[in-house]
């Protein structure tokens, strides 16, 4: 094969023995083992990758790290492609595929490029100066242009095949960075000791150093601190690893990147991997970013910083241009001309400030490099490249001269990465001899190190890790080891000096201000700026907000500090009044399935199910969520849909006997001497009083004397209770007697105890459930007068401890049954096959909802804590006369005759049907407002052979045989119905006392 | 006002000609008839209806930092009346109502994108619970339609309809005339256009105390100095405590954080709003492209404006569950803003028991979607001195005297769970 | 991410817990007849932004209700004890999730 037009003869850090073929646009292209994206396009000669998101315009790669605001991809096929993803960032694989965004037909030839001629018209906030008009609805129609318009990649339907994974884990010391002091910081604190975690964003462990020739001293160094690194035992290296935010009690939050490692979900392989890290020590050393001069037209392709020409040339042997113009504020990015000079034709370098440090222009002029100072840019010549620039001499830009050129290497300085620093609420504060916002301080046992805190030069930065590390360690209470620190290489040029020398240019002069880009992603330009100043929106916030300034995916990196500069200019104030905008996590953005981790489908949340799951699975149970629980909706052997299959069961449990698991119910053993006082208290009813063997239905409020649950409670002795709660209450309620007990009524001797999985339950329930416990349990008495109404008894069948209590939520003679959960289905299948001559069968949530109805016993809808007792009409259950929970509020809730309360309703229209949240209203009044009450419960009773409802009604039984109207407009229904008592069957309570 | 227009748009594009402050830089002056605390949405708002409503012209908004720098700027920018609590619908329908002609009153376009908000319900009692609110909404002359699963799945079809769901959609309720707002033009826009009529915006200047004695408040201490004013209001979402705290009152609130997300920018994905029905959850895709969401709040109290990580990732879960396809997409920026939580999950819209002195405040999550209503009616509570009746149902003492709830979803008395 | 001491347990993250809310009022003795002494305790709050007496019940540990004090400001959490040894009768009670 060969290499593309870009590649040079430099060694880089690419295997040149391991092609790697990969695809843009579906044209087929070559890179090397070690070559991103961004670098393998380059080494081919690429130059336009990309269009801007408002003009189009055609962009090039501007960096090569993870602050490059131009170079996204749509990367991978099918399921897995992944919109928006980072040329720079993506490590190229065989067989990688890439598709370019945000342009029609193509990137070379965009037809959205038509917005640049309106630019004026599209400067900063047009949108809310326009798009008003004609009707108040137009902008419904505008929008869907303007939204068909943004957006950058495309996001796809289907499920993400990719696996993510989540793990915790706990150290001593976190290093947040690779660089030269990451690598001092994580070598010192290892050596004391200390268990340490060096997380790396890159692949390769080095950071700034790996744009340095591979042939160089740092390269000797580098290798050198990462043989030694590795033979330390306590020291965890994380690669790919992206501290993406730092959080409350020192959590640092990292993402491993596992594509490069094609991972195949079917083996259990993550693409992702979250890591929540609790370090007692910290330190940052996440280094510093090059920032972009702004001129007009610096977004031409070709354009880029010049610390990613070096790094493109040094790591991945790529020359971005053959001619090249390196401009600058400052002395760093002279190391870029003089790498990039023995590979490429030409080289020349125009600096901005007045004088040039001696030795730097000695070097120059060795190399025959040609150095103009006060250089201005007058314009930039090429639209799809860069192929010249108009170089002036200071403000008077005299001496106007064209240089042919295809790559501009620029550099506006260095800014600090100080995102995660600030997560945690500290402000970042100016370092004017840096011209750069550095940390404004730690957070105890945070530390900082090396560029971030804007020491630049590499032994110093070396020397901080080094302290820091130390500091970390001694921190977690290690003592630092004697050994001493592998000295960095000296200082071999004046850029990488203590005295690094940069003169602060925030917009470079005269440049046409509409096309001077200060946001490349954005196309935010100094003009932009220029009018939200005017228009007062000056403020940080204002001014990203109004010019949407570092929104987009790259969030600012490059662009914030130079929009601050030039900000602070136009108000006339410093920069270190000017403040920045809040740094928001995540440092760069993350996977929202790679958040979620495991957490997905089924496992979106726990999910309960009771031990008689799998018989009901196995049964023809259909199942439906109630809560966190699975609970049997209908058999099939009732029917084959839930409208025929409930009535069907209903007929059962009428006529003869039905199975019902109730497992889900809450359960609370209440133990100890004081229990009959503490269920007096939390209970508006007496249960001091209840007869041992007896069992009680209960009501419980709040604080507020509003509903919290109900459930019958059992004394089994004088000093223990059986207390059941309602399946959605179950937790709550437990929580509540907990705080109780450990708050308020210290004094009380009680304990309470969750028993909720313990126990299995079943409600064996219908005309012939006597003749069924008989059948199954042969000599046992249950007769009436042992076992009554509300009565309960524990029993040991064979060995199994049973516990029966005789209740009714049907309104039939009925039992709960209660064993051991680990024999549940034993009995379970025992009842039903003992049972099976009465006609036995199961019957689900359908079914026993709709019984309950036609009994008016209350459940879900009418548990609410909106109402009091006496809705529901339940206030003759309190006993005012002891003091329980809520009395005080209760007695005061709102009441009087406009208030609704409990009734029955039924059905007048046949053929017509009541539903649930219907709206009530009186025969003849106007159906509009919010009535007079709703429906909260309904079924067709198929023993009244009609519909029939439970509900809330102002006035209550007051209007008992009282004709009103169910209005249910979403449907267009109107049905006329009847208030009657909520109970529909039996209402002297005959069937439960045979 | 100098007045925006296509017209001008292009004159100002030909002609290079700068546009004037959209509202001046004003210097607080020693008196005003009413003094707003509080440049978000809800100050703004009450001083642009105050002049525009009643002819006040003395009136002042002071602000700490600038103005739209709390919850008008940091919400989900959802608007929608799909209210059944009585007093809560006819409120947030009158401030829908205000939303559909918002632009063209402040001459400055606040985006409203009625695309629809979709609730999803996923159980039969959801199910029935949602039509419960959507007669209400419909017998109020609001708009409401109830949707089968198979109407939801042809309007969304990137939802899980998989058997994989945990929690299967059953069907939703579409409130068509639901949607979006462009959150800080809402600020911007009742600035300018108020700041037209003559109010003065004061930013960066904290209250610090009230002057006031038995005859109730006379004006305010601040970093700026006295300013006295004859009628004062607090309108400072996440700091109600404190404001009202110096001036000696306790609140039925507390201050608890909530987070919202926005992804990277996508082609049109999402076009309307949903809200999950398993848990606390809502998104909707911005104009520019982002998916913006949220969740419940981090849970408990606190002023800090940085969320939890385990919410963050919980609120990721429920956005995978879901829309599947969310999972490839990125999570840009993550923030939080401080809410006021009351006990019934209901605001405060009210005078105060010290005369002169009044109080907005409560709003829960509801604050940006109020916002027209509440400048509406708070200014006519302060022209009056008497409660405007669409807000009679948010007085302070409705928990001393027992008044009919507030609370839609039935979450109980505790300012957390709301 | 929050963490929190608990006294029988150790530093657990906050995701164990259930929040209880405001400890810093005292629940009127049972039987209290005077329903304002019931509002002011369920109704109103100090709702500082500083040190904060809350009640969190380890609930996927322990489940002791405890003390906390914790400063709303930063979220740093300062002493930590079982509520039932704060003495009788403080708190709102609990309503977290």
């Amino acid at each position: 094969m060969t290499p593309g037009p870009g590649r040079v003869r430099a060694a880089g850090r690419i295997d040149r023995d391991r092609p790697l073929g990969f695809s843009l646009d579906g044209r087929a292209l070559t890179g090397y083992q070690g070559d991103t994206l961004a670098s393998a396009l380059l080494a081919g000669g690429a130059r336009v990758i990309g269009r801007s998101f408002k003009y189009h315009r055609p962009r090039g790669f501007l960096t090569a790290g993870v602050d490059d605001p131009n170079g996204l991809f749509t990367v991978g096929e099918g399921d897995r492609a992944e919109p928006n993803a980072q040329g720079t960032m993506v490590e190229l694989t065989e067989g990688l595929s890439a598709r370019s965004q945000n342009a029609w037909p193509s990137v070379r030839f965009d037809l959205g490029a038509v917005n640049a001629w309106f630019a004026p018209l599209l400067r900063a906030g047009f949108y809310y100066k326009t798009f008003m008009g004609p009707t108040r609805r137009s902008w419904m129609t505008y929008e869907r242009l303007i939204r068909r318009a943004a957006g950058l990649g495309a996001a796809r339907h289907e499920p993400d095949p990719d696996r993510y994974e989540t793990r915790y884990a706990f150290t001593d010391v976190l290093v947040i960075g690779a660089g030269p002091a990451g690598l001092g910081a994580a070598l010192a604190a290892a050596r004391s000791g200390a268990r340490v975690m060096l997380a790396e964003q890159d692949g390769l462990l080095g950071g700034t150093l790996l744009a340095d020739p591979v042939t160089g001293d740092t390269e000797v160094w580098r290798t050198r601190m990462e043989a030694e690194l590795r033979s330390l035992a306590g020291l965890q290296i994380l690669r790919h690893t992206t501290a993406v935010g730092v959080y409350d009690g020192g959590t640092v939050v990292l993402v491993t990147r596992r594509d490069h490692c094609r991972p195949d979900p079917a083996a259990g392989e993550a693409l992702q991997i979250v890591t929540t890290v609790r370090a007692k020590a910290l330190i940052h050393a996440t280094g510093a970013i090059e920032r972009p001069l702004v001129f007009g037209d610096n977004d031409r392709p070709g354009i880029m910083l010049a610390s990613a020409a070096r790094a493109y040339l040094n790591r991945y042997a790529v020359a971005c241009g053959r001619r090249a113009v390196v401009l600058t504020n400052n002395d760093s990015a002279y190391a870029a001309a003089f790498d990039l000079l023995p590979h490429i034709d030409s080289v020349m370098v125009a600096d901005v400030r007045r004088d040039v440090h001696p030795s730097l222009a000695a070097q120059a002029a060795s190399l025959g490099i040609e150095v103009q100072t006060s250089a201005v840019v007058a314009g930039v010549l090429g639209r799809a490249a860069v192929r010249g620039v108009v170089l002036g001499r200071g403000e008077g830009r005299s001496r106007l001269r064209s240089i042919a050129c295809d790559l501009v290497c620029m550099s506006g300085g260095w800014s600090p990465l100080a995102h995660l620093s600030c997560h945690g609420g500290i402000k970042p504060r100016y370092r004017k001899d840096r011209a750069a916002f550095v940390p404004g301080g730690y957070a105890p046992g945070h530390f900082g190190a090396g560029a971030l805190t804007g020491a630049f030069s590499l032994p110093t930065a070396v020397e901080e890790g080094w302290e820091a590390g130390h500091l970390a360690a001694a921190f977690c209470g290690f003592t630092p080891a004697a050994q001493g620190l592998q000295s960095a290489p000296q200082a071999a040029a004046p850029w990488d000096s203590d005295s690094h020398r940069i003169e602060p240019v925030w917009q470079l002069p005269g440049a046409r201000a509409g096309k001077a880009f200060v946001d490349f992603q954005n196309d935010v330009t100094v003009r932009d700026l220029v009018i939200a100043h005017q228009e007062g929106y000056g403020s940080l916030e204002h001014l990203k907000r109004y010019t949407t300034l570092g929104m987009g995916t790259d969030q600012g990196k490059t662009s914030n500090i130079n929009a601050l500069g030039i900000m602070a200019g136009l108000r006339g104030i410093g920069l270190e009044d000017a403040g920045t905008t809040t740094f928001r996590p995540p440092f760069t953005a993350v996977r929202v399935g790679a958040l979620a981790g495991r957490h997905v489908g089924r496992h979106f949340r726990p999910m309960r199910r009771s031990s008689l799951h799998d018989w009901h699975l196995a049964h023809g149970a259909q199942m439906i969520e109630a809560g966190p629980w699975l609970r049997p909706w209908y058999y099939l052997w009732a029917g084959a849909t839930v409208e025929r299959a409930y009535l069907e069961e209903m007929r059962l449990v009428r006529h003869a006997v039905g199975l019902s698991d109730i497992s889900t119910l809450g359960k609370i053993d209440v133990q100890g001497p004081d229990a009959a006082e503490f269920l007096d208290r939390v209970y508006v009813n007496g249960f001091a009083r209840l007869p041992v063997g007896k069992a009680r239905y209960g009501v419980m409020l709040s604080d507020a004397g509003t509903i919290f649950d109900d459930g019958t409670t059992t004394r089994l002795a004088d000093t223990r209770y059986f207390m059941t709660t309602t399946t959605a209450g179950a937790e709550e309620v437990l929580c509540w007697l907990e705080f109780l007990l450990q708050t308020a009524w210290p004094d009380l001797r009680v304990h309470v105890t969750c028993v909720t999985d313990e126990w299995a339950g079943m409600a064996i329930a219908g005309p012939r459930a006597r003749d069924a416990l008989e059948r199954a349990f042969p000599g046992q008495d249950f007769s009436n007068p042992t076992l009554p109404h509300m009565g309960c008894r524990d029993l040991v069948v064979g060995r199994v401890p049973m516990r029966l209590i005789r209740l009714s939520f049907s309104g039939e003679l009925a039992y709960e049954l209660y064993v051991p959960a680990g024999l549940g289905p034993a009995v379970w299948e025992h009842m039903l096959l003992s049972g099976e001559p009465l006609g036995m069968r199961p019957y689900g949530l359908e079914a026993l909802a709709a019984l309950r109805i036609e009994k008016g016993h209350i459940a879900g809808s009418e548990v609410d804590p909106r109402l009091s007792l006496a809705d529901l009409g339940l206030g003759r259950l309190a006993r005012y006369e002891k003091p329980f929970v809520g009395r005080e509020l209760a007695a005061r809730a709102a009441s009087g005759p406009e208030r609704a309360s409990l009734v029955g309703i039924e059905c007048l229209e046949p053929g017509k049907r009541l539903r649930g949240g219907a709206i009530l209203f009186a025969a003849g009044e106007p159906v509009r407002g919010h009535g007079r009450g709703y429906v909260t419960s309904v079924t067709w009773s198929p023993t009244l052979e009609k519909f029939i409802a439970i509900g809330l009604f102002a006035g209550g039984l007051d209007h008992l045989g009282e004709e009103i109207v169910c209005a249910f407009p979403l449907k267009g229904e109107r049905v006329r119905a009847r208030i009657t008592s909520p109970v529909f069957l039996d209402p002297k309570g005959e069937r439960l006392h045979v | 006002m100098y007045r925006y227009s296509l017209s001008r748009l292009v004159r100002h594009a030909l002609s290079d000609r700068p546009w004037p402050r959209a509202w001046r830089e004003a210097k607080p002056r020693s008196h005003y008839d009413v003094l707003i605390i509080g440049g978000g949405g809800h100050g703004l708002a009450t001083a642009y209806y105050l002049a525009a409503n009643h002819g006040m012209d003395r009136v002042a908004v002071v602000e700490r930092a600038h103005i739209g720098a709390g919850n008008v700027g940091r919400n989900t920018t959802l608007v929608r009346s799909n209210y059944m609590m009585k007093g809560n619908t006819e409120f947030f329908e009158f401030s829908l109502k205000l939303w559909e002609g918002l632009s063209h009153e402040l001459n400055f376009n606040v985006m409203l994108s009625q695309r629809g908000q979709i609730v999803l319900a996923h159980s039969p009692a959801q199910m029935d619970a949602l039509a419960r609110r959507g007669n209400i909404m419909r017998l109020n002359g609001i708009d409401a339609e109830l949707l089968e699963r198979a109407e939801v799945r042809r309007l969304l079809p990137y939802l899980d309809y998989s058997a994989a769901a945990r929690f299967p959609v059953l069907g939703g309720l579409l409130q068509g005339r639901a949607g979006t707002v462009r959150h800080d033009a809402v600020a911007w826009g009742y600035a300018r256009a108020a700041d037209s009529l003559g109010v003065d915006i004061i930013e960066g200047c904290e209250v610090t105390g009230f002057l006031q004695d038995r005859s109730g408040v006379h004006g305010v201490e601040t970093g700026r100095g006295r300013i006295l004013a004859d009628r004062v209001a607090i309108a400072v979402a996440g700091h109600s405590s404190h404001v009202a705290g110096l001036a000696g009152l306790r609140l039925p609130i507390e201050s608890h954080l909530l987070q919202a997300f926005v992804t990277e920018p996508i082609k049109p994905f999402v076009n309307h709003v949903i809200s999950f029905g398993a848990e606390l959850f809502y998104i909707s895709q911005s104009d520019k492209g982002g998916l913006v969401f949220g969740g419940h709040i981090d849970g408990f109290n606190s002023y800090t404006q940085r969320g939890q990580f385990p919410k963050v990732r919980q609120v990721a879960e429920c956005a995978v569950a879901l829309i599947p396809g969310m999972s490839r997409l990125k999570l840009l920026r993550h923030w939080a803003g401080i809410q006021d939580m009351t006990p019934d999950g209901g605001p405060f819209v009210c005078r105060t028991p010290i005369r002169h002195l009044y109080l907005n405040g409560g709003w829960c999550y509801q604050g940006f979607k109020a916002t027209p209503a509440v400048g509406w009616c708070l200014a006519a509570t302060i022209a009056r001195d008497e409660e405007h009746p669409l807000v009679r149902c948010y007085a302070l003492d409705r928990f001393a005297r027992g008044a009919e709830s507030l609370d839609e979803y039935g979450h109980g008395h505790w300012p957390y769970r709301h | 991410m929050l963490a929190i001491h608990c006294p029988l347990c150790g530093e657990r993250p906050y995701t164990e817990f259930r929040y209880g809310g405001d400890a810093s009022k005292r629940r009127p003795a049972l039987g209290t007849m005077a329903p304002e002494a019931w509002h002011d305790y369920l109704f109103l709050f100090d709702n500082p932004k500083g040190p904060h007496r809350e009640f969190w019940q380890h609930d996927q540990g322990c489940r002791q209700w405890l003390l906390v004090v914790r400063d709303t400001a930063t979220n740093a959490v300062g002493e930590v004890i079982l509520a039932r040894n704060a003495g009788a009768g403080a708190g709102e009670g609990p309503g977290g999730r």
